[in-house]
């Protein structure tokens, strides 16, 4: 080791000098001259090179410790050996994160019902689980990156929110109906986007996402525009209001009317869906739909040599999934109250793409920690405030270098003769389309 | 043709432009034997393969498929999924194609598709559990169960396709194929990269199936021993039309084949290299 110091020395400063200078040339501008528009609207600048000095010598200086702990770490790809028992105890400990997941996500309410900050968290961050279990069908499973899942969202919650307004339909009457109508629009969207694959599937299902959006904000006289709908019916539990009056549930119980009891009952509601959305995807993972669809993302062209019908299973994929968006979207609408066009653009597409990808394609638990990393995490920082971004960006990228495939990168087979042995994410292909 | 074909080709040609692969080629496919196509290195021999499974649309000719229930089929009428849904012609790849991310057993269910997708009620039945589901389900895997059985899979069916060596590949595939229950398995060089004793034990595979199953097998293939050891009827390719076809020895002796193997060049080849040492 210490022989291989010597050498080392110069390569670690020819490294750090070149970041520096890297660093000189970018933030010579960016840093050292500040630039300002005066009193009367000219151009005023002056130097910060003090500034520019200490960011360049902080590069220099990271570089080195960067360097020097790549060092000591040795080299990159090396297999570190862990005893078995480690092993063991980590599968163990895997296999118990989803159901001690489950049983806390249930008691939740329980433990924080006075503390609304917290239930609003919950529900926010199920919502996100059940877009992005949804999302996981078309991306995950089917392989075919989706980049427009927020209109199916909006299809629901418009679905929901107009229905309810205008014909004063209940809430459980709406739900399947906003359902089949993304699953509708998922069908549409299936159809001209069949044979794009790859970046070009992206690029459609993104523009079908802004025109869902720019329909939503134009189309006035049925969608109120930029103004949205208000005056959303509030959901009931099963027919008995969750009010303070005389016919709701806090009255027919006999009980004190609190309005935490509809903020639980709302946490209850999105985490059914969520574990009904959980649920029917594991069921049709081990259905010959479900299959297909894996099949698919592995390789197209060997499915159409087994017969596999690849427009209808493809369209299936687009509309489960989109049905679950649509689902997920009548539940935002009937929490809110209020919807706007404002509440789907494209960086919520975005969002439920990251939860997805940074779950690990086509794993439910991966999907749900990311969900609950990605929002939870994001509402920790906000103590950070300005700096809030940048920390979370820095989070996501040292994970994605840690994990490339996700937080659970490897598959778990759909069946088995013995041994349920989980599949390594290196064969598993990510689809094309 | 008065030989019972399961498969007749006629005058079956494909261009690519002002390319022609295959031109004014018939040949015919007996029922429950095995005919290889060979050729020579871009002979159009994995073209011909392409259009009668579908992925590509001939120029012009027929192709027809006569089932053993009297139905008639004209290939080039179906497209895509269909030939192997409706018009039961199974293939594999020149260059494998299986789900390698999906364990060995994963990919025999997968082949039955169509058959379970029936059984599932197009998935709604399967969706509650229904037992009639069940059964069929079961079924489905006692058949892929089978299948590994016979290929001498059976101890890695649960591991991923991808990690099998390659010579297990090959034979996944064919009995991927063979999940789909076809009347016509077509194999695209079964026995590339096999080496003798993988070779051999794909041999007794295909002569397997041909016996118990009673499927009619159109392969191609370059490995000469496969070739003679197991057809029943070969047919060979040069430049997109036939120059021979009979039993393997009539094959072996004919002398426009011999030429096409071995090439007029090459031999001039052979004759500069005699002359310089």
């Amino acid at each position: 080791m210490q022989t291989s110091r010597a050498p080392g020395v110069a390569f670690i400063f020819k490294k750090a000098l070149i970041s520096a200078l890297v660093a000189l040339v970018l933030f010579s501008l960016m840093i050292g001259v500040r630039t300002e528009a005066g009193s009367d609207g000219q151009l005023t600048y002056w130097t910060r090179f003090g500034d520019l000095a200490m960011m360049v010598a902080t590069v220099f200086g990271g570089s080195i410790v960067v360097e020097l702990l790549r060092q000591w770490w040795g080299p990159v790809g090396t297999v570190r050996v862990v005893p078995p028992q480690v092993t063991s105890a980590l599968s163990l400990g895997a296999r118990l994160v989803a159901p001690v997941l489950l049983i806390f996500t249930f008691l939740v309410p329980v433990i924080f019902y006075n503390e609304r900050y917290i239930l609003d968290l919950g529900i926010l961050v199920l919502t996100y689980v059940m877009l992005g279990w949804g999302l996981n069908v078309v991306v995950g499973l089917a392989g075919l990156l989706d980049l427009g899942y927020v209109a199916f969202y909006a299809v629901g919650a418009y679905s929901y929110a107009l229905l309810a307004t205008n014909f004063g339909l209940s809430f459980w009457i709406c739900l399947p109906l906003a359902g089949i109508l993304a699953a509708f629009w998922g069908v549409l969207l299936g159809f001209p986007v069949l044979r794009l694959r790859g970046d070009y599937l992206a690029i459609v299902t993104l523009a079908f996402g802004e025109i869902i959006r720019l329909v939503l904000l134009n189309w006035q006289s049925v969608t109120g525009g930029p103004n949205g709908v208000t005056g959303i019916p509030r959901p009931t539990m099963f027919g008995i209001p969750l009010s303070p009056g005389d016919d709701g549930l806090a009255a027919m119980l006999r009980i004190e009317f609190s309005p935490t009891h509809r903020i639980v009952f709302l946490f209850y509601l999105i985490l059914a869906l969520a574990l009904l959305t959980n649920w029917v995807t594991i069921r049709l993972r081990r259905l010959p739909i479900g299959r297909a669809w894996e099949a698919l993302r592995e390789d197209e062209v060997a499915c159409r040599a087994l017969g596999i019908n690849t427009t209808t299973t493809k369209l299936t994929a687009f509309a489960t999934g989109a049905m679950f968006g649509g689902l997920a979207g009548a539940f935002f609408a009937t929490r809110q109250g209020f919807i706007s066009p404002e509440s789907f653009t494209f960086h919520e597409s975005a969002l439920v793409l990251a939860i997805v990808v940074l779950g690990g394609m086509g794993s439910q638990l991966g999907v749900a920690l990311a969900a609950l990393a990605m929002i939870g995490g994001f509402e920790l920082f906000r103590g950070l405030d300005q700096y809030r971004m940048l920390v979370f960006g820095m989070a996501m990228v040292l994970l994605m270098i840690w994990r490339p495939r996700g937080l659970i990168g490897h598959r778990a087979p759909t069946v088995f003769l013995e041994r349920n042995q989980a599949i390594s994410s290196d064969l598993v292909k990510e689809g094309h389309g | 043709m008065s030989a019972d074909h399961i498969l007749s080709v006629d005058h079956l040609s494909m261009r690519f432009g002002g390319i022609v692969a295959v031109n004014d080629l018939s040949f015919g496919a007996e029922r429950r034997k095995i005919t290889a196509l060979i050729g020579p290195n871009g002979a159009g021999k994995t073209t011909v393969f392409n259009c009668i499974t579908g992925f590509y649309k001939p120029t012009s000719g027929s192709m027809r498929l006569a089932h053993d229930d009297g139905r008639n089929i004209q290939l080039e009428r179906l497209n895509d999924f269909r030939i192997s849904k409706q018009a039961k012609v199974a293939r594999t790849f020149q260059n494998i194609r299986l789900f390698p991310g999906m364990t060995a057993l994963e990919n025999l269910m997968v082949a039955q598709h169509n058959a379970l997708m029936r059984a599932s009620g197009l998935t709604l039945l399967g969706l509650i559990g229904a037992p009639s589901w069940r059964v069929a389900e079961k079924a489905a895997i006692d058949l892929a169960r089978t299948w590994l059985e016979r290929i001498g899979l059976l101890d890695r069916a649960d591991d991923a396709a991808g990690n099998l060596p390659y010579g297990d590949q090959r034979r996944l595939e064919i009995a991927r194929a063979m999940c789909t229950e076809p009347a016509l398995l077509c194999l695209d060089e079964p026995a590339a990269g096999l080496n003798a004793r993988e070779s051999a034990s794909l041999s007794e595979l295909l002569l397997a199936i041909r016996a118990n199953q009673g499927t009619s097998i159109l392969l191609i293939e370059h490995d000469m021993s496969v070739v003679m050891e197991i057809s029943d009827h070969v047919v060979v390719m040069d430049y997109g039309v036939k120059i021979a076809e009979g039993t393997p020895q009539h094959v072996r002796d004919d002398p426009k084949v011999i030429a096409a193997y071995l090439g007029a060049d090459e031999e001039e080849a052979i004759a500069v290299m005699e002359s310089g040492t």
